[in-house]
C-alpha cells in the first residue's frame, strides 16, 4: 500500500502512539494468530513426549520428556503403514507426473481428430470427483479380484491403479496450460535436425517443464498421503493399511488409551508432507493458486 | 521411448532424415524402439495371463475388456498412424477404468436394488437358495466319511454301501478312486490327495461342517455333508427350481414362489425367500431418498447441514485469511516471512491428522480444550448436536485459514500500484479505495478458487468422519447417521461398506449421484457468473 523507501525512513520519526496504531496491532494479531496456528501443534508434540501416553496424561505440557510413545510405535503395524504409505503415494506421484505429461504434450504439440473434444471431455470429467463412486470402485475390484487376485480388493497395486485413473482428469489442465508455453520453434528447429518426436519430448520439453513437473508431482503425492475414504474401502487387512486409516483406527477404537501412540505417530507421519511443504512453498503455493485445493 | 542423442544415431539413416523428417520411430532398431518392444512385451505378457484367468473364471465381461485393451495397445504402438494416441494412451486406459467407467458404473447401480439380499445375478441367487435350503434326507445312509486335502483345499472321501471309495471337493464332484486304500470300513490313503489327521479336522472344523460336496453334476442330486468328521450324509434341497416355469417350490410344504418385481421369489401369502437378485428398479432409490420417511426425513437435514457447512466453511475461512493477509501486506512490518511460515503450518500437516488430533483436544472428559483450558468443565464439543456443528465449522477454519491467507496474500500483491494510485489522485479514501478497487480485483482473482473451495468442503468426508464421525446420532432414525453427517458421509453409511449398516449400494449409488448434480450445478452457475464479473472489470 505504501512505497518501501520513504515509509522506512518515516518509521524512525514515528510516536509510540502512531506505531500502535500502523504496525503494532499487526504484531498483535500476528501473535494471536501463531498461537492459534500453533498450540494443537506444540500440543501433539508434548502429548507424543508424555510418559503414560493416555489423553489425560497428556494435558500438562512438557510434564515428562520420554521417547516411550515412539519406541512403542515399534510393537505396533505403524512402520508397515509408513512403508505402504509412502510407496502409494510416490508411485502415484510418479505414474500421475508421468502419463499426464505425456497427454499434455500430446493435446498440446499434436493437432488431430478428437483433440478439443478430448479436451473439454477431460474438463467435464474431472468435475465428478473419484471419491464419490467409492461404491462402485469397491464393486469393481470385488469382481476384478475373483479373476485376478493381485489386482482385487485389499491389494495396493489396485489402490495404486484407482488413484492413477484420476491422474488424467486433474492434471491435464494444469500441464496442458504450461506445455503451451514452451515455444514451438523449439520442438521445430529439433525435428529438423532430425530429432523423432520420442527425442523431442523425453529430451527438450521435458525438460523444460520440470518446475509444472514438480507441482504436479508434489500435489499428488500430498493429496495421496492424506486420502481416506477410497483407502479405507480397498485395504482392507491391518498390514496392508495407510497411515489414514491405520491412525484413524486407533483414535476411533480406544481413544484414550492409544493418544500417545497416536500423537507419537502422528508427528512422524506430519514430517514428510511438513518438510515438502516448507522446503518447497514457492512451487507449492503457485501450483494451488492455478486451481487446485489440496485434497 | 527412445532417449538416445542425436550423435548416436546411425549415420546412414541421418541424410533421409534430414530432408524427410521422421515423425514415427515406431520400426527404427535404435535403443528408445528396443526399450519400447521390452515395456509392451511385459504389458502383453501381463494382458496374456489376466485374459487366461479370465478365461478360466468365466468371467466373459473382464476378458472381452482386456482382448480389446491388448489389441488397442499393440496396435497402437507398433502403427505409424496413431501417434497422438502413444502418448494418451496409458493415462486413457486407467482413465476409462477406474474413472469414467465406475462414474457409469455408478449411475448404473443408481437404478437396481443392489445391496444385501440382492447381491448377484439371478442365476447364482437361484443357486445360493437351492445350496442355502438344503436338509438331510430323512432315514438316508450315513456313509464313513474321511476329510481329505489337496494343499489348502479341503475334500471328502467317502465309502459306499458296495464298498466303493468316492472322492470330491466343493468344485469336483464325486468321482471313483479305486486306487484309495481302506482298513476298517474306514479310507485311509487317497492318491493325490492327504488325509487329514484329527487334531487338524478339529482346528479346521468350520471349514469342514460348511464343507459340501455335490454328488453329481446335477445340483439335484444334492450332496455330502457332514456334521462330526466320521460320517457323511446326502442332503438335498428343500427347494425345487423349475426353470420353465421360473417357480421355486417347497418340496416340504408345496408352496409355490414366484419371482416379483424387487428381484425375490415370493408366495401367495407375500412370504418372500431369503435370497433375491439384482434388478432394474427404475428411480425407487431417488423416490426412497426424497419420500420415503426413513431416509427423508434424515436426508433432507443432512442436505441442508452440508450446504451450509460448506458455504459457511468458506465464508468464515475466507474472512479470516483475508483479514491476516490485509494485516500483513504491509511492506514496513518486520517478521513478516516468519508469521507466515508459522501460519502455514496447520496448512502443511495432513488434513487426517489435523481432524483426529481435534477429535482429541476437544474431547469432552479428558480434552485438553475442556480439562485445561476451561478448568475441567465437561461441555460436549463434539456430542451437543448444536455444538458439534460449531466445532466441525471450528476446526476446519483452523485447516483452511491458512490456505486462504495464501491466495490472498498473492491476490492483493498482485493487484497493479497505479490502479491504487490512480484511486489516491481522485480523492478517494482509505475505505472507498478498499470497497470500490481492491475487494472487487480481489474477488475476480480468487473467485474460482472458493468455488473449488466449496466444492471441496462438500465432499469433504475425512473431516467428518474423523471429528465426529457424523454424530451425535439422530435419535429418530433407524439409519446410522447423525447431527454433522454430510451427504458424502452419509452416503458412506448407507452403503454399508464397513459393515455397520446392512449394505444398500443402490440407495447409496443415488445419492452419489444426488451429490454431483448439487457441485456441478453450484460449480457451472458459479463459474458462469464469475465470468461476467470478470467482462465488468
Amino acid at each position: 500500500m505504501a512505497t518501501s523507501a520513504p515509509a522506512v525512513a518515516a518509521r524512525r520519526r514515528m510516536t509510540p502512539r502512531r506505531y500502535m496504531s500502523e504496525l503494532g496491532w499487526r504484531h498483535l494479531v500476528g501473535v494471536v494468530a501463531v498461537v492459534y496456528a500453533g498450540f494443537p501443534l506444540v500440543y501433539v508434540i508434548s502429548a507424543s513426549l508424555s510418559e503414560r501416553g493416555t489423553l489425560t496424561g497428556s494435558n500438562q505440557l512438557f510434564a515428562q520428556v520420554s521417547t516411550a510413545n515412539y519406541e512403542a510405535l515399534g510393537d505396533t503395524y505403524f512402520w508397515t503403514w509408513v512403508a505402504n504409505t509412502l510407496i502409494i503415494a510416490v508411485v502415484t506421484g510418479v505414474g500421475t507426473v508421468l502419463m499426464g505429461a505425456a497427454a499434455a504434450y500430446a493435446f498440446s504439440r499434436f493437432r488431430f481428430s478428437g483433440r478439443r473434444a478430448g479436451l473439454t471431455a477431460l474438463l467435464i470429467i474431472q468435475m465428478f470427483p473419484q471419491m464419490l463412486a467409492f461404491v462402485a470402485i469397491f464393486l469393481l475390484l470385488l469382481g476384478i479380484g475373483n479373476v485376478v487376485p493381485e489386482l482385487g480388493l485389499n491389494s495396493k497395486l489396485a489402490l495404486i491403479c484407482v488413484y492413477l485413473g484420476g491422474a488424467l482428469g486433474v492434471n491435464t489442465f494444469l500441464m496442458y496450460g504450461f506445455f503451451n508455453t514452451v515455444p514451438r520453434e523449439l520442438d521445430e528447429a529439433a525435428k529438423i535436425d532430425g530429432a523423432t518426436h520420442g527425442q523431442i519430448y523425453w529430451t527438450i520439453i521435458l525438460r523444460l517443464v520440470s518446475p509444472i513437473l514438480a507441482v504436479v508431482g508434489l500435489l499428488s503425492f500430498i493429496a495421496t498421503f492424506g486420502e481416506f475414504i477410497i483407502a479405507r474401502v480397498v485395504l482392507q487387512s491391518e498390514a496392508n493399511w495407510t497411515l489414514a486409516v491405520g491412525l484413524y483406527g486407533w483414535v476411533s477404537a480406544l481413544l484414550e488409551a492409544n493418544w500417545g501412540l497416536f500423537a507419537a505417530g502422528a508427528v512422524i507421519s506430519a514430517l514428510p508432507v511438513l518438510a515438502l511443504f516448507l522446503f518447497l512453498q514457492k512451487y507449492i503455493v503457485g501450483g494451488l493458486t492455478a486451481g487446485s485445493v489440496k485434497g | 521411448m527412445s532417449s538416445h542423442q542425436p550423435p548416436t544415431l546411425t549415420t546412414p539413416e541421418r541424410p533421409s532424415a534430414v530432408t524427410q523428417p521422421r515423425t514415427s520411430h515406431a520400426s527404427t532398431w535404435g535403443r528408445g524402439f528396443l526399450v519400447k518392444l521390452a515395456l509392451l512385451a511385459a504389458v502383453d505378457a501381463l494382458g496374456v495371463y489376466g485374459v487366461l484367468a479370465a478365461w478360466s473364471a468365466e468371467s466373459h465381461g473382464l476378458l472381452a475388456v482386456l482382448v480389446v485393451l491388448l489389441v488397442v495397445a499393440n496396435w497402437v504402438y507398433f502403427s505409424r498412424r496413431a501417434l497422438p494416441l502413444k502418448y494418451i494412451l496409458p493415462g486413457l486406459i486407467f482413465l476409462l477404468v477406474f474413472q469414467i467407467f465406475v462414474v457409469l458404473y455408478t449411475g448404473w447401480v443408481a437404478f437396481t436394488n443392489y445391496g444385501d439380499g440382492h447381491n448377484s445375478p439371478k442365476g447364482q441367487a437361484v443357486e445360493a437358495l437351492l445350496v442355502q435350503n438344503e436338509r438331510r434326507v430323512e432315514d438316508s445312509p450315513a456313509y464313513p466319511l474321511t476329510v481329505i486335502a489337496d494343499g489348502e483345499e479341503l475334500g471328502f472321501a467317502i465309502l459306499t454301501d458296495g464298498g466303493q471309495v468316492r472322492v470330491g471337493t466343493a468344485e469336483q464332484p464325486l468321482e471313483d478312486a479305486p486306487e484309495a486304500e481302506v482298513s476298517d470300513g474306514v479310507v485311509t490313503a487317497v492318491p493325490g490327495f492327504e488325509v487329514l489327521p484329527r487334531p487338524t479336522v478339529i482346528e479346521r472344523q468350520a471349514e469342514v461342517t460348511t464343507l459340501r460336496v455335490p454328488v453329481s453334476q446335477d445340483p439335484e442330486d444334492g450332496s455330502i455333508r457332514t456334521q462330526d468328521a466320521r460320517s457323511g450324509y446326502v442332503y438335498l434341497s428343500a427347494l425345487e427350481y423349475d426353470e420353465a416355469a421360473d417357480t421355486m417350490t417347497d418340496v416340504a410344504t408345496g408352496t409355490v414362489y414366484r419371482p416379483n418385481d424387487d428381484g425375490q421369489f415370493e408366495a401367495e401369502d407375500g412370504s418372500t425367500l431369503g435370497v433375491g437378485w439384482r434388478v432394474f428398479v427404475g428411480v425407487d432409490n431417488f423416490v426412497t431418498a426424497f419420500a420415503d420417511a426413513r431416509y427423508a426425513t434424515p436426508f433432507l437435514k443432512i442436505l441442508a447441514w452440508t450446504v451450509a457447512f460448506a458455504v459457511l466453511s468458506v465464508i468464515t475461512t475466507f474472512l479470516l485469511g483475508l483479514f491476516l493477509a490485509i494485516t500483513f501486506n504491509d511492506p514496513r512490518l518486520h517478521g513478516r516471512r516468519i508469521y507466515r511460515t508459522l501460519l502455514i503450518l496447520p496448512y502443511a500437516i495432513p488434513g487426517f491428522l489435523a481432524a483426529l488430533l481435534w477429535s482429541g483436544l476437544l474431547n469432552r472428559r479428558f480434552g485438553f480444550i475442556n480439562d485445561v483450558l476451561l478448568g475441567g468443565a465437561e461441555i460436549g464439543w463434539l456430542t451437543d448436536p448444536t455444538l458439534a456443528k460449531l466445532s466441525v465449522l471450528g476446526v476446519n477454519l483452523w485447516l483452511g485459514f491458512p490456505y486462504m491467507f495464501l491466495i490472498c496474500t498473492g491476490a492483493l500483491q498482485s493487484i497493479p500500484g497505479d490502479v491504487m494510485e490512480a484511486a489516491r489522485i481522485d480523492g478517494a479514501g482509505r475505505w472507498r479505495t478498499w470497497r470500490s478497487i481492491t475487494l472487487p480485483l480481489l474477488l475476480v482473482s480468487t473467485t474460482p478458487l472458493l468455488i473449488s473451495s466449496f466444492a471441496f468442503n462438500f465432499n469433504n468426508f475425512t473431516l467428518i468422519y474423523m471429528l465426529t464421525g457424523g454424530g451425535p446420532r439422530f435419535q429418530d432414525a433407524s439409519v446410522p447417521l447423525g447431527h454433522t453427517d454430510i451427504l458424502i458421509s452419509m452416503v458412506y453409511a448407507v452403503s454399508g461398506v464397513d459393515g455397520s449398516a446392512p449394505k444398500n449400494y443402490g440407495l447409496a449409488s443415488a445419492l452419489s449421484i444426488v451429490v454431483f448434480l448439487i457441485v456441478a450445478t453450484v460449480s457451472a452457475i458459479a463459474f458462469k457468473r464469475t465470468r461476467s464479473l470478470e467482462e465488468i472489470n
